[in-house]
């Protein structure tokens, strides 16, 4: 039998240094996997982890991937850290698309409010007001979140669902499930001609560098950590729970929304079953690679969007399963969590007691 | 070790006084810290041997080597004159080694019966209990081996563990703290049981910190300071005093003791008939609470554990509201509805028991803590939520200097530090507002003597200053070196508060057992 010991002083090297040893160790089974699939190992990890840089297309399709990615994971990043879990970024995501595409496809181009903020500031609502549900559900009838957001995620699903093969479909669209392209005043601004990089990407560098310091410097982040990390401490000090479960998860919802509404309006350019909601169960890898850091968010979502990009490539050019993506990003949060555990526990092998 | 001088006080019994257990050069490193230094210790068959020592002397960490459960670094232990080398605590046991920890490891939801049926060998029910209650008559340790533990109170929760560890037939038993949730009544009883184990021939190794009961019972004292044996004495033969100066190593600060009739201020805190429903199954209610606090006088609440202390530190700091805001008046001011950020904003002040995780967050700074409940002052906070880190900084520096906290590096995360020198800090942090009134739990444990001594003259300093002072605390040492009147809380009632001139250990005792007769019926 094993038994996990608490150590009485985890590493400080460890911690910082655990998500480049579960990076190593991912690359290490990855190889082995697929050296299982009858791959050259070396290969198949170059086409994974190194092709996405081969050229100035594929790298900003690099940044493309990050941007929601970064927007959830820093936002769940807070959240997380706060105690508070949200699992149902994709939802919010989902809801911040709708809104972002209602925004889009009803405002007429001659209204002074056809400008792209209304229909970020439209998705970010929404993702809020899904994320509301569980806030309240917690806050009054002590409803577990995890539940209920996760929940959610497959109500928006079939939500915008219904929206595109129902009301919202495109009449001329040969009965395809999708919306009419947006206009082009929805769509951001293009940082690099020929490639699909928007100005989305300065939302989620400002927005983990916001959080960042926000977390660090101001009473709501010490509010927010000492909730998460000393409940007790956090009633002591007169810091209502409540107030901190409410913020935690509009915050993130809304940042789940914002980004939902720029993959709608700035990468896909209109409303389809599929528009990557993925990504919100995605962006909790993001968060703990980041060490529940918005701004070591940044960095997890650029290490994802990688391996995104890779998996696709590898599906093109090794004719690898588009699973083999999930399982890579699988592993990752599962060594992740392994040498957490470990750092911060000793496994000691224990003869079973007889009686 | 070498002479052997056996106190000519102990009752001779049992096989010639020759050693049972002797320890030889002992020394337990963990990494670069040093928890015993060679330790030298030697007990007799059949006699009553206390280990002394402030907190972290390195008393668990030597009693957890003996048990089998650690392993030493260096040194010997010998068992009866043989090399003994334990692989765990299985083997003790089935050496006759017994062992009565601080805290219980027993099954809430279980018996008595049962808990005791887990540590034994299989063997029918109904002839241990046959046993149980045998043992239990022996040793006037009385125990209703059928009920569920939960029902019973912490005192036979007690007794539960001792019989566990009796039934074991020991020939060495170790008890670690075991009167530190006891009524003194109830420690008296369990010292007629200890007593009679050793008459019987069982050796006894008694880690306590309270010095009066070391005397009482013991017949030899170790006094280990810093992982090493400082002295080896008869506590009979010497002072409470002298013993506790060998614990610390330094000359005990006397705490001043008011005149007695000084002027007292104007009522600071009031509360009025405050009832409070149990918080879940195990909590305690509190019923009908009224009394009044002056400013310059010091109220002591003394109470064994689970009797509503904790209650009551809760509805005291705001952490549970009470139902009416006129229950609790601070300043005049009603404030049984506030939250603790409102009830500090009237002047009152908070020290809970639980440093880490209650008082601070053990991984975060000590400038940080400084924020959970100093915010509202001027200078900690920038517009719009920033916090001052330089206003934190000069604070946390300001206190470590008034109040001697002694840690490594500018700012360590609070769990970093001793229990005393966070202890001291977050006394400090309450201390250094100049607050009208303070209210602490226990503010004197898990802190070695010489942080205890300090914190106790600052709190009677604040007191002279005109500040109301609440001590709510299980050491009556520390209620009886500090409070000028003294009140028990007792089954989520509060007696009435007494002079602590007319009270005794054993008024309040009697207080604590016995609902709240005064203390004239008491005696």
């Amino acid at each position: 039998m094993i038994r996990l010991e608490p150590r009485a002083a985890p590493s400080k090297l460890m911690a910082t240094l655990s998500p480049l040893i579960a990076i190593l160790l991912t690359l290490i089974a990855g190889a082995l996997l697929f050296a299982a699939l009858g791959q050259n190992p070396w290969r198949a990890l170059r086409v994974y982890f190194l092709s996405p840089f081969d050229d100035a297309y594929m790298r900003a399709e690099v940044l493309v991937k990050a941007v929601p990615l970064a927007l959830m994971g820093a936002g769940l990043a807070v959240c997380f850290r706060a105690n508070v879990w949200n699992i149902g970024a994709a939802g919010q995501f989902t809801l911040g698309a709708i809104g972002a595409g209602a925004a889009a496809l009803f405002i007429p181009a001659e209204s002074p409010f056809a400008m792209l903020a209304v229909p970020l500031i439209a998705g970010a609502l929404c993702g809020m007001a899904w994320a509301a549900v569980p806030a309240a559900l917690r806050t009054r009838l002590g409803v577990n979140e995890i539940l209920v957001s996760l929940m959610l995620t497959y109500v928006a699903a079939l939500l915008l669902d219904w929206l595109v093969r129902g009301p919202w479909r495109n009449p001329r669209g040969f009965g395809f499930p999708q919306t009419n392209a947006f206009p082009d005043w929805a769509h951001a601004p293009i940082l690099v001609e020929g490639t699909r990089l928007h100005v989305g990407a300065f939302l989620a560098v400002a927005a983990a560098l916001g959080l960042g310091l926000m977390m660090s410097r101001t009473l709501r982040g010490l509010r927010l950590r000492v909730t998460g990390g000393a409940p007790r401490a956090a009633r002591f000090a007169g810091f209502s729970a409540a107030g901190d479960v409410w913020f935690a998860l509009l915050l993130s919802g809304g940042l789940a929304g914002l980004a939902g509404a720029l993959e709608a309006t700035s990468t896909v350019g209109r409303l389809q079953p599929e528009i990557g909601a993925q990504a919100g169960f995605t962006a909790i890898i993001v968060a703990f690679l980041g060490r529940l850091n918005p701004i070591g968010a940044l960095l997890g979502a650029l290490v994802l969007a990688v391996s995104a990009i890779g998996g696709e490539n590898a599906q093109i050019l090794l004719n690898l399963p588009k699973n083999v993506a999930g399982v890579f990003q699988g592993m990752l949060l599962f060594f992740l969590l392994a040498c957490d555990a470990l750092i911060n526990y000793r496994p000691r092998l224990v003869a079973r007691r007889r009686a | 070790m070498t002479a052997d001088p056996s106190p000519p006080s102990s009752p001779a019994s049992a096989p010639a006084r020759s050693p049972l257990f002797e320890a030889r050069g002992i020394v337990k490193r963990y990494g670069n810290f040093t928890a015993n230094d060679h330790v030298d210790l030697t007990v007799l068959h059949g006699e009553r041997h206390a280990l002394l020592g402030e907190n972290g002397a390195g008393k668990s960490t030597f009693v957890k080597m003996i048990y089998g459960a650690l392993q030493p670094s260096e040194g010997e232990f010998f068992w009866e004159g043989k090399p003994l080398r334990l692989s765990g605590p299985a083997e003790a046991r089935r050496l006759g080694i017994g062992m009565a920890f601080q805290h219980f490891s027993i099954f809430e939801g279980l018996t008595a019966l049962e808990n005791v049926a887990l540590a034994l060998p299989p063997e029918p029910l109904a002839a241990l209990e046959k046993r149980v209650r045998e043992v239990s008559a022996d040793y006037g340790l009385p125990v209703d081996p059928s009920k569920p533990v939960h029902a019973l109170s912490v005192g036979e929760r007690q007794r539960v563990e001792l019989l566990r560890c009796l039934l074991q037939n020991p020939r060495l038993l170790i008890l670690d703290e075991p009167t530190s949730v006891l009524t003194p009544q109830e420690a008296e009883t369990l010292f007629r049981a200890l007593e009679k184990l050793s008459a019987e021939g069982c050796a006894i190794l008694y880690i306590s910190h309270r010095l009066e009961e070391v005397r009482a019972l013991c017949s030899r004292a170790t006094i280990l300071r810093r992982g090493k044996v400082t002295a080896e004495v008869d506590p009979r033969a010497t002072t409470a005093r002298a013993l506790a100066e060998a614990m610390v190593g330094a000359e005990i600060l006397d705490v001043k003791r008011p005149s007695g009739d000084q002027p007292r201020g104007e009522e600071i805190l009031q509360v009025e008939r405050l009832s409070l429903p149990a918080d879940g199954p195990f909590g305690v209610a509190l019923k009908e609470i009224s009394f009044a606090l002056r400013g310059g006088e010091i109220l002591g609440v003394a109470g064994v554990a689970g009797e509503g202390q904790n209650e009551f530190m809760d509805a005291l700091t705001g952490e549970r509201r009470a139902p009416e805001a006129g229950m609790i008046r601070i300043m005049g001011s009603p404030a049984g509805r506030l939250d603790p950020t409102g009830r500090r904003r009237l002047g009152a002040a908070f020290a809970p028991e639980e440093r880490n995780g209650h008082g601070a967050v053990g991984e975060a700074p000590l400038s940080e803590a400084l924020f959970l409940t100093r915010r509202h002052e001027a200078g900690a906070m920038g517009a719009g939520g920033w916090l001052s880190r330089a206003w934190a900084a000069a604070e946390t520096r300001r206190i470590r200097a008034r109040f001697d906290v002694r840690a490594a590096g500018e700012d360590p995360p609070a769990r970093s530090l001793s229990g005393g020198n966070l202890q001291k800090f977050l006394m400090g942090r309450e201390i250094a507002r100049a607050p009208k009134l303070l209210i602490a739990a226990q503010p004197g444990w898990g802190v070695d003597a010489g942080a205890a001594a300090a914190i106790q003259s600052a709190l009677r300093e604040l007191a002279d200053q005109g500040a109301a002072v609440l001590v709510v605390s299980q050491d009556l040492d520390e209620i009886f070196a500090l409070a000028d009147r003294i009140a028990v809380i007792s089954r989520g009632r509060l007696s009435e508060a007494y002079p602590a001139a007319e009270m005794t250990p054993e008024r309040v005792g009697l207080l604590m057992g016995a609902g709240h007769s005064s203390p004239e019926a008491a005696a």
